[in-house]
């Protein structure tokens, strides 16, 4: 057992999730079983392979150009004017679930 | 008017020749929509006040006589995933039940800029995490070739509509063959596009460097035809490439006569259906017939893909599901009362199953101390299935595989097994991780009457060959 309920507790935490005592017991079982499954990427020696994080730098692109130059089209002009208008308020907060009209509104952030 | 097998083609010139109108065609679709999918289940939310809008503005122009674009009139249905403004978009998760955005998808707007009429949403795995659609915080979506059976996922709501002539085409998005399954499970056509051929702006995003948009169809010229409208470099996506967009109709008309087919033993192996093997094989044999020579190939990092996908898919999740917090746009906890309560609260409620685990996972797999021995490996492996294919791909100019590698299973068969269910996915998963372009066509069906999909992979940017392929297939049955 890779994954012990400390851990899932702790990952749990991480990610904003609380987990119900089930749900908690559901993962430790899921998670092992998967990672034991994951296992065998160890099988490959990958010491000398770069790792990749996406494929957009490679294919599609002016391969003569290197590194950020080779997305110089998704570039613009750091500018002040002549931008897209920005969303307004009352459409960006159409959809919280709690807002003043200038806000979005959140519990106390402070905890005491 | 009949609209089943009705293709755009044939949609676009009757509304044209003014045999029936855009309003009527989009109704008749209601229609069938009303009748067929209280048991199906491939729609959450319909839109029709939009569609008959952009229907009455269509009948408009035919009236007038002017030469009427490309989808005109054409009723789609758009997977849930995709922003539509003024129209609930959910992404299948309870998460967004009320969630209305402020803006549409570019590839939304690129449809309805060519005429088509968004019909409404559809249903999904939550978030697009599952092959069989029963993730959906919304139900399940059945098989219309087979109720007790799933329409894979998770673009399973927009296959199943296809199927069942509830709209003449649907989008989807594939992250792990989230198109090119459930299309094989349906009996339908499912295109994947190259990594960064279409604009995801306004796609809510899985997992960023694998999501795609692509569209289900009825046939693969339908296919050709919705590429050919929403590919091309949107300056919204910074992702989306400059590369030029071929006539990809025009393309389909190209001899195949002479095109070399690779065929990969690694996806022929174990866990392979005899049934779905033999039609295959078949396939392979009916395009040998139409002149594509077959040359055996090797993709021998194949079975560490799903590993590989699992890791790097949900790491990504687990940090583009982080937005989802109760404060803009999600569902909020009642009755919390500091905000880390409230994130954790909102999160538990909102979430479903699935998704949990795969934040969990993706979460674990990013964590201090594990970072290097999972994601980091993750991604290792993923430049060596990407050289699979590279190396592969100097000798041939497609890749014929199964889509999956069995047809359509029950509903529940899988659902408590996370694992056996990965594995429905074992065969779209590498050309996500190489972002190479991919399609599933019908090539027969088993004893029970289920379809079976044949899977088509290209080289970057080269939809027009297994376009091409899958054409002269078609034809040729």
């Amino acid at each position: 057992m890779k994954v012990t309920d400390k851990d899932v507790a702790y990952v749990a935490d991480l990610a904003n999730l609380e987990l119900t005592e089930d749900e908690r017991r559901g993962m430790v079982r899921d998670l092992n079983s998967i990672l034991e499954y994951v296992d065998r990427l160890n099988e490959l020696d990958t010491s000398d392979v770069p790792p990749m994080a996406q494929v957009s730098d490679r294919y599609g692109v002016d391969e003569a150009k290197q590194g950020s130059e080779r997305f110089a089209y998704a570039m613009r002009e750091d500018v002040l004017d002549g931008l897209r208008p920005s969303l307004p308020h009352e459409e960006t907060l159409a959809n919280a679930p709690d807002a003043d009209d200038q806000f979005f509104r959140v519990p106390k952030v402070i905890e005491r | 008017m009949e609209i089943a097998s009705l293709t755009i083609d044939a949609a676009r010139a009757s509304v044209q020749e003014r045999q029936i109108t855009a309003v009527a065609l989009a109704e008749a679709h209601y229609a069938r929509i009303q009748k067929e999918d209280g048991q199906v289940g491939a729609f959450l939310t319909l839109s029709r006040e939009r569609a008959l809008e952009q229907a009455e503005r269509i009948d408009r122009l035919a009236v007038d006589g002017k030469p009427l674009p490309p989808l005109a009139g054409v009723p789609v249905g758009i997977k849930d995933v995709m922003s539509t403004r003024g129209v609930r978009t959910t992404a299948g998760s309870k998460i967004l039940e009320k969630y209305v955005p402020p803006y549409d998808c570019t590839a939304v707007s690129r449809l309805e800029s060519a005429g088509a009429v968004v019909l409404g949403k559809m249903n999904c795995d939550e978030f697009a995490m599952g092959s069989s659609n029963e993730n959906s915080g919304y139900g399940p979506v059945r098989n219309p070739r087979d109720l007790t059976r799933v329409p894979g996922g998770s673009s399973g709501g927009s296959a199943a509509a296809v199927a069942a002539d509830m709209a003449v085409f649907t989008l989807g998005s594939d992250t792990g063959g989230s198109i090119r399954q459930p299309a094989s499970f349906c009996g339908v056509v499912g295109l994947m596009p190259t990594y960064g051929r279409v604009s995801r702006y306004g796609l809510i995003a899985f997992a960023s460097s694998l999501d795609h948009i692509g569209p289900l169809t009825k046939t693969v010229k339908d296919a050709a035809t919705v590429l050919r409208t929403i590919a091309g470099r949107d300056p919204m996506d910074s992702t989306s490439a400059e590369v030029p967009v071929p006539d990809y109709v025009a393309e389909l008309e190209k001899p195949v006569r002479g095109l070399k087919i690779g065929v990969a033993k690694e996806y022929f192996g174990e866990g392979l259906d005899d049934e779905v093997r033999a039609a295959v094989e078949g396939a392979i044999d009916k395009l040998k017939g139409v002149g594509c020579e077959a040359v055996p190939v090797s993709l021998p990092h194949t079975p560490y893909a799903i590993p590989t996908y699992y890791l790097i898919a949900t790491a990504e999740a687990s940090s583009n599901l982080a937005r989802y917090d109760g404060v803009r746009y999600s569902q909020r906890a009642r009755g919390v009362r500091t905000l880390s309560e409230m994130y954790r609260r909102s999160r538990d409620e909102g979430f479903g199953a699935e998704v949990k685990r795969r934040i969990m996972l993706g979460t674990y797999a990013l964590s201090a101390g594990y970072y290097d021995a999972y994601y980091l490996k993750a991604q290792k492996v993923r430049t060596l299935l990407t050289r699979d294919f590279d190396e592969a791909f100097q000798k041939v100019d497609a890749i014929v595989t199964p889509t999956s590698p069995t047809a359509a299973f029950r509903l529940g068969e899988k659902s408590n097994d996370p694992l056996a269910m990965y594995l429905a996915d074992i065969y779209t998963v590498t050309a996500d991780l190489a972002g190479i372009p991919g399609i599933s066509i019908p090539c027969g069906e088993t004893r029970e009457k289920l379809p079976i999909g044949l899977q088509i992979l290209g080289k970057h940017f080269d939809e027009a060959t297994i376009l091409r392929v899958a054409h002269a297939y078609e034809q040729a049955t």
